[in-house]
């Protein structure tokens, strides 16, 4: 899930973090976990500020507790949550880390969603596993700032020297005398204050901290959730709303050539069957499909209502898309030269002199986030202004598609965010609320909710990519990869932003496929060609998922075609703790580095073969299991953060497949909310099931799959429920990684690898489908 | 046509074609949004609601044939606090927590039934219901959880 876009020029000078001072020492895993209530903070630190790319993106980051925090004369700490809410837990985490800096009561802060806002709040793009990494110190930055704001405003009204004066626990304590004020009764005139300038906040020490690193703070929307109070966007309702749903072209570029509503407007309920009339052409970006909309009382009515359309479309060129031949296309484009994205040595020479080679294809097919909620968004014009409610992880450049689409200047546009059921990078492209809004204008501005079904998520996605790989690797006398050559051939998702480059662009390279550790003299990565026939899109991992399965599991082939053991040829091809030196990696494209300084964010080998051992340790890696069980092990830095997975299968005498247990461990820097980082890594390998049993395939342009019953996804009876996570402590002088997605990626191969320790049999097709079957 | 239901203990006339599924009353028609769409077909589990005592799809039921009385999420527990609600709570098991109404309903449908589930009749019952989230693991142990507090 990630967005590129021009960078900006417009980041708040006000808000520019300073390299204020770099800590040169490692703080020890027990400061961070010894936890006081009562941690005397008198020992402030100065601030710890590293770079990230957080300035980089779109209106950057904003620090300024005006925005973010504000106090009642009750003591209520309202603070705005400003990213999206799909299941990470991020509108708790980061408020959280406002709360921890600021002393708050956690029981007595309260959250608010913030509007699709950017200018005032910096970029609200929730994905890319970025919320946490470019966000963590603003957030702390605020909390201090109205902290010492508090500390203010008591020693003035004491009239004390500040010194004397210390915030704890929703109070501020004149020490010398034992006075206190809470923060209710300090709230207007803390908040009359200005901000304190960066340099002069002090931060806590990280043994002071009551709720980051801790994991002590359940989600915020916890108990509406389980009482089904909880606002998703589905639940939108608005007085006078009518619902809708749209027959779309099938085929992706398709046109409507006729259509007759005749028989849908006798469905009880129809009120208005219309065209949603675009200009759809690519390079489309988040456009929408058009189609025809049946617009009714309720969304039974319209799903009706739209059965009974007759609607004749022109498939227009994607109507060839066919999985089947597409697939031997990428074939033979990973069987030829491509394009060199990064060579070291001598591949070619390496290789034809190598003592044994090693070959292996590999493919990962389209995948669909279907998230749980489908798509949906409720619009209305009135008085020539647009209020949209959605579940948007891309709230602002929403707001910006909808006012282009209206003709109305952007403050006349108000968007709101919902709680996300699930997004997984779906709910980034915003073509679905764009349909709400052209909706709502056709039917002069009335409250309209468009809904889409489960057949429409699956068969008008921005799928997942569909990629091919081909691996070299030739070994020398004395059994060392001397020779690596990674061939991937995917159609781009930049095709939504530009003609057609075909293959991987900068980014998706920088996806698990240039960036990867190799301690291996002799490297060349190449791409292949591939056209986009279909909507290319931001999926959980992205390309992380097919680049770690090819390259994990090919590991697991060295070392069975070497007859040595998987882990240990592993932290071999990883090699010796260090910071790869990237002029030395023959890169064409500079790397990407998910968009973040890579003076902070270094590929770091130490790191990796470090989650590596962890999670081999925790496995009892090389114990014996009996016939048809096996271990798997894969590791794959991705968004930042270090994570490996050592999977533990068996296959029965039919070949069912069981997971009696994962051991996954994760270096993600500072840990801020332990709790949901479990929780993330649990779902990561219910997803990585998923990922091995699903497909999106197509035929004649059109998404063979339309629900559940043959898109199938992990369930309680299959999927993996003894997941344990184990996370590297770290200090928050340790830059934050990424955490949403970065579990994905490894599981896969590990437990294709397990499959075969466990079998013999090795899996390099996905999805399994019926591989096992004895 | 009118149609009568009694929903979490209230009675309700609704004006809707027959045939029209439950879940969309609930929804639309009444208001009571806690009951999730999420595929239609009774392949997700997201629409669960009791009828009388039994775990339905609601997205496949048809409102005429209810016969019996319904009890969606929101009636599940006047404070919220069924021993199925609290174990969710207490084992942290949501994510985005959509499907998690279903999810609920169907476990206390389930505890309703088997006072003390073993973790394959657990399995047997829940499998309906799909979370794209993967909280599984912790689903699982919310249902141990809750079946020590029944």
């Amino acid at each position: 899930m990630i967005n590129v876009r021009a960078p900006t020029t417009s980041s708040n000078p006000r808000v520019r973090l300073e390299n204020v001072s770099r800590r040169q020492f490692l703080r020890s895993a027990a400061a961070v976990t010894a936890f006081a209530v009562a941690a005397e903070i008198s020992g402030l630190e100065p601030a710890l500020a590293y770079e990230t790319g957080g300035a980089q993106m779109p209106h950057g980051t904003v620090n300024d507790p005006h925005v973010f925090v504000s106090i009642d004369s009750s003591g209520i700490v309202s603070i705005t949550a400003h990213r999206s809410e799909m299941g990470t837990g991020i509108r708790t985490s980061l408020p959280m880390v406002v709360a921890d800096e600021l002393e708050a009561d956690w029981s007595k802060v309260r959250i608010v969603q913030a509007l699709a806002d950017e200018p005032r709040y910096g970029n609200q793009d929730t994905d890319g596993s970025r919320s946490m990494r470019h966000f963590l110190q603003p957030m702390r930055q605020v909390g201090a700032a109205m902290r010492q704001m508090l500390e203010s405003a008591a020693a003035k009204q004491w009239a004390v020297p500040l010194s004397e004066v210390q915030a704890s626990n929703h109070e501020v304590l004149h020490r010398p005398t034992g006075r206190k004020l809470t923060y209710g009764e300090l709230a207007k005139a803390a908040m009359d204050l200005p901000t304190p300038q960066l340099e002069a906040l002090k931060f806590k020490p990280d043994n002071a901290f009551r709720y980051m690193g801790h994991g002590n703070v359940p989600i915020y929307d916890l108990f509406d959730i389980t009482v089904g109070k909880a606002q998703y966007g589905y639940d939108v309702r608005l007085p006078g709303m009518t619902y809708a749903v749209i027959a779309r072209p099938p085929v992706v570029g398709g046109k409507l050539r006729s259509f007759d509503a005749m028989e849908a407007l006798k469905v009880p309920g129809v009120v208005k069957v219309l065209e949603l009339k675009v200009s759809w052409a690519p390079p489309a970006a988040f456009s929408p499909l058009g189609g025809i909309a049946v617009v009714a009382t309720n969304t039974w009515a319209a799903i009706k209502g739209r059965e009974a359309l007759k609607v004749d479309w022109e498939d227009g060129e994607n109507g060839a898309y066919d999985s089947a031949a597409y697939r031997q296309q990428m074939a033979e484009a990973a069987n030829k030269p491509g394009r060199v994205e990064r060579t070291q040595g001598d591949f070619d020479k390496a290789f034809a002199g190598a003592s044994k080679v090693v070959s292996a294809e590999y493919y990962v097919p389209h995948l669909a986030q279907a998230s749980m909620e489908p798509l949906v968004a409720t619009a209305t014009i009135r008085n020539g202004e647009c209020e949209v409610w959605a579940p948007l992880q891309y709230p602002f450049g929403a707001r910006e598609a909808f006012a282009k689409l209206l003709e109305l200047p952007i403050d006349k546009v108000k968007v709101n965010v919902t709680l996300l059921g699930g997004g997984f990078g779906r709910k980034c492209q915003s073509d679905f609320a764009q349909e709400a809004v052209l909706l709502s204008k056709a039917l002069d501005g009335a409250p309209v909710k468009l809904a889409w079904t489960r057949e429409d998520d699956l068969h008008h996605a921005f799928y997942h990519t569909v990629t091919y790989s081909r691996l070299d690797a030739g070994v020398d006398s004395s059994g060392k990869v001397i020779a690596w050559r990674h061939r991937s051939v995917a159609p781009t998702l930049f095709a939504n932003f530009k003609p057609d480059p075909k293959r991987e662009q900068a980014i998706e390279l920088g996806l698990g496929l240039a960036d990867v550790a190799l301690d291996i003299p002799n490297v060349r990565v190449e791409t292949g060609e591939a056209a986009a026939m279909t909507r290319i899109g931001w999926f959980r991992s992205v390309n992380n998922i097919p680049h770690a399965f090819a390259v994990q599991s090919f590991i697991g082939e060295i070392a069975e075609a070497l007859g040595k053991d998987p882990k240990d040829v592993l932290l071999e091809i990883i090699g010796p703790p260090r910071k790869l030196e990237l002029d030395k990696l023959g890169l064409t494209d500079p790397l990407w580095n998910y968009g973040d300084p890579y003076s902070t964010y270094p590929v770091d080998t130490g790191r990796l073969a470090n989650v590596v051992n962890l999670a081999a340790s925790r496995a009892n890696w090389g114990r014996s299991l009996p016939k048809g069980s096996g271990l798997g092990i894969a590791a794959h830095r991705s968004f930042l953060s270090y994570v490996a997975t050592v999977v533990e299968v068996g296959v029965d005498s039919q070949g069912k497949l069981a997971i009696p247990r994962v051991e996954t461990a994760i270096d993600c820097g500072f840990a801020v909310n332990p709790e949901r980082i479990r929780s993330q890594i649990e779902g990561a390998a219910v997803m990585g099931l998923s990922n091995f049993i699903g497909e999106i395939s197509f035929k004649n342009g059109r998404a063979e799959q339309g629900n559940f019953d043959n898109y199938p996804v992990a369930r309680i009876d299959n999927a993996p429920t003894n997941v344990r996570v184990h996370i590297v402590p770290n200090g928050s002088d340790v830059p934050a990684g990424g955490v949403g997605e970065p579990g994905v990626p490894p599981f896969l191969p590990a437990l294709c690898n397990a499959i075969f320790a466990a079998t013999g049999k090795r899996i390099r097709s996905l999805p399994a489908g019926d591989q096992l079957r004895v | 046509m009118s149609i009568e239901v009694t929903i979490n203990k209230k009675s309700y006339t609704v004006d809707v074609p027959p045939e029209t599924p439950l879940l969309w009353v609930l929804r639309d028609v009444i208001g009571l949004t806690g009951t999730k769409y999420g595929c239609g077909i009774a392949q997700c589990g997201a629409c669960t609601v009791h009828v009388g005592s039994d775990a339905v799809r609601s997205c496949i039921t048809a409102v005429s044939d209810v016969a019996k009385p319904i009890t969606t999420i929101e009636g599940l527990d006047v404070d919220g606090n069924h021993p199925v609600q609290r174990a969710w709570r207490e084992e942290r098991v949501p994510q985005c927590g959509y499907c998690q109404a279903g999810q609920i309903m169907q476990a206390a449908a389930l505890l309703d039934e088997i006072k003390n589930p073993s973790d394959q009749q657990i399995c047997d019952a829940m499998v309906g219901n799909i979370c794209r989230c993967g909280c599984y693991q912790r689903i699982q142990s919310a249902v141990r959880r809750a079946s020590r507090g029944i």
